[in-house]
């Protein structure tokens, strides 16, 4: 049974329609790159799965079931996380203390309770132990490089064990060996049995680590075929238009 | 491979345990708080060598109870600057809770009334600061500078610029709490000292403290993250306001009367205590020790300058001129992190 599936989504912002009836499948532990111009409609289908606004018309199934999200948390809570473009880490805080933001573990000391500030590090420590990065749970993220940031936000989605992990560029702005690292995370994340939906300009990236590759032009979807079956040429024909469909 | 990754992450954290224990006191010593307690122990070692009453018993006193007042408004200005906000109205809503306190008192009811008056009073006004910026997002200077005017005149209006100093039943109690001493110590330095211990607690083990840093550090993270933005900027402003109101309650008591003038101008006093502390006003951090520690240092300065005979006109030029320098030596220290 496929974790997510859309059935001919659409969403129009008053005359403009952004989306017009995809229909897109994950199934479990699958990784699909999602390609596309900017003002494709990438950002608008992400928003929609992500729950930050409803479609105009189509359903959208979660392992076979319907589901309506009004609100990020209710696709939180239905296995589906988010690792926002900006990242939307608090430079201020530790890495743990970002990981661990808005689920705080805590303790319980008679009616008062308090920050488990040990059981955080440990916890985010075996996280990053376990995607293979070097960053360190106490490091203020505002002294981390590009790659250690995206291990943070990619932490943050390891703690629920999702379904689905969506990714808005994660690497639009960090250097080579930095994207190396990135990929490896999501290697890992499919690795231990998660869907990811890799949003991405970077061709390179996307053949390196999906399976699929899904193309958005004009809010349709015109490609969706495994990456074994098309080359980086074929894929910009059809993100430009210089293919219809393939 | 699962078992060299889990070695590799068992000596991750050691190595990261190891490493917190060896910078525990360098992470104290990289404060702004740190250095403005340096100074502050250098300014009064060289005013005991240069002066007979300043480090007396009773100048050691009085100055401490002095700043007390102005620290225990500093800790709610901390929080309300961490979040990257200010709270102009501090002042005025001393003025606002103190009269109502005297008010209370003065009609004869209890003095746990006179407290509920004066305390309930300052986070109303605290929160309509709170839901105005919270929810409506307006600018927290504009909101707050609006308070600064509305909460002096409703003392006015409340007072009808009368003096109270007769403070009914509980007088007594009410200037002993705010005048008395124990234990050698002023009873609103106790104040100070509980008080700062608490947030202390909140900044460090609190979800809502963690929260406050947060939305400092990222509004919009802290908004994904699922933290309940607008309640959480609210409560600082009610916690600012509560502080205030706190404050004016031993004031009141120790001055032993109140007009509606009571904490006038005494926010730039408090915004000075507070970023000479080490809270960043572009938000995302401060420290909650570091309002006792400004405010110390304001009040050791112009305490010194008095004792030097500097004319105390020259007062507002010096506070002033250190709110600047505060704010410079912020930008040039994150200038050089950069």
């Amino acid at each position: 049974m496929a974790v997510l599936e859309l059935q001919r989504v659409s969403k129009s912002f008053g005359a403009i329609r952004a989306l017009e009836a995809v229909d897109l499948k994950i199934e479990e532990g699958e990784v699909v790159g999602l390609m596309g111009d900017n003002g494709a409609g990438k950002s608008t289908l992400v928003k929609i799965i992500a729950g930050n606004f409803p479609p105009t018309a189509g359903t959208m199934l979660i392992d076979g079931q319907e589901v309506h999200f009004s609100k990020p948390v209710e696709a939180r809570r239905k296995g589906i996380e988010i690792v926002y473009q900006d990242l939307a880490l608090c430079n201020n805080l530790s890495a743990a203390a970002n990981v661990f933001l808005g689920r705080e573990i805590k303790r319980r000391l008679g009616p008062i309770r308090y920050l488990d500030h040990k059981a955080m590090y440990e916890r985010a420590g075996e996280i990053f132990g376990e995607l293979k990065s070097e960053t360190r749970p106490r490091d203020l993220v505002h002294r981390m490089s590009g790659g250690q940031r995206q291990a943070v936000a990619i932490a943050r989605t390891r703690l629920s064990d999702p379904k689905l992990v969506l990714m808005d560029e994660p690497t639009a702005a960090i250097s080579v060996r930095q994207v190396a690292e990135v990929l490896d995370l999501i290697r890992r994340l499919k690795e231990t049995g998660h869907a990811v939906v890799l949003i991405s300009h970077r061709m390179p990236d996307v053949f390196a680590v999906c399976e699929r590759v899904a193309v958005l032009r004009r809010g349709k979807k015109v490609a969706d075929k495994p990456v074994a079956d098309s080359s980086p040429e074929e894929v910009t024909a059809l993100i430009t238009g210089a293919l219809h469909e393939a | 491979m699962s078992e060299s990754a889990e070695r590799r992450s068992v000596t991750d954290i050691s190595d990261v345990t190891s490493q917190q224990s060896s910078t525990g006191l360098q992470r104290i010593i990289n404060t702004q708080p740190f250095w403005v307690f340096v100074a502050l122990i250098i300014i009064c070692v060289f005013m005991g060598t240069i002066s007979d009453t300043f480090l007396s018993e009773r100048n050691l006193f009085t100055t401490t109870r002095n700043f007390a007042f102005m620290a225990i408004v500093a800790l709610g200005m901390t929080t309300v600057i961490v979040t990257g906000g200010i709270d102009l109205s501090v002042g005025s809503v001393m003025g606002l809770s103190g009269i109502m306190a005297g008010i209370t008192l003065a009609a004869g009811y209890p003095l746990w009334l006179g407290l509920a008056a004066c305390l309930l009073s300052a986070m109303a006004a605290g929160a309509v600061n709170g839901f105005l910026i919270a929810y409506l997002r307006m600018s927290p200077f504009v909101v707050t500078l609006g308070m600064l005017a509305i909460a002096r005149s409703l003392a006015l209006v409340v007072s009808n610029n009368r003096m109270f100093y007769q403070f009914g039943p509980d007088e007594g109690l009410f200037l002993a709490i705010g005048g008395g001493r124990l234990m050698g110590l002023a009873n609103p330095v106790w104040a100070l000292i509980v008080l700062t211990l608490v947030f202390m607690w909140l900044y460090r083990y609190s979800t809502w403290g963690r929260h406050v840093f947060a939305i400092g550090g990222n509004m919009e993270a802290a908004k994904l993250s699922g933290i309940p933005v607008e309640r959480v900027l609210m409560s600082v402003y009610m916690v600012s306001g509560l502080m205030a109101g706190i404050a004016s309650f031993l004031m009141v008591g120790w001055l032993g009367s109140v007009t509606n003038a009571l904490g006038q101008t005494y926010e730039l006093q408090v915004i000075a205590a507070t970023v000479i502390g080490g809270a960043n006003l572009m938000g995302g951090s401060g420290y909650a020790i570091g309002a006792p520690i400004g405010a110390a240092l304001v009040e050791v300065i112009r305490n010194s300058l008095l004792l030097a005979g500097v004319d105390p006109y020259w007062q507002g030029t010096f506070l002033g001129g250190f709110i600047i320098l505060a704010v410079l030596l912020e930008k040039i220290r994150g200038r050089r992190m950069e």
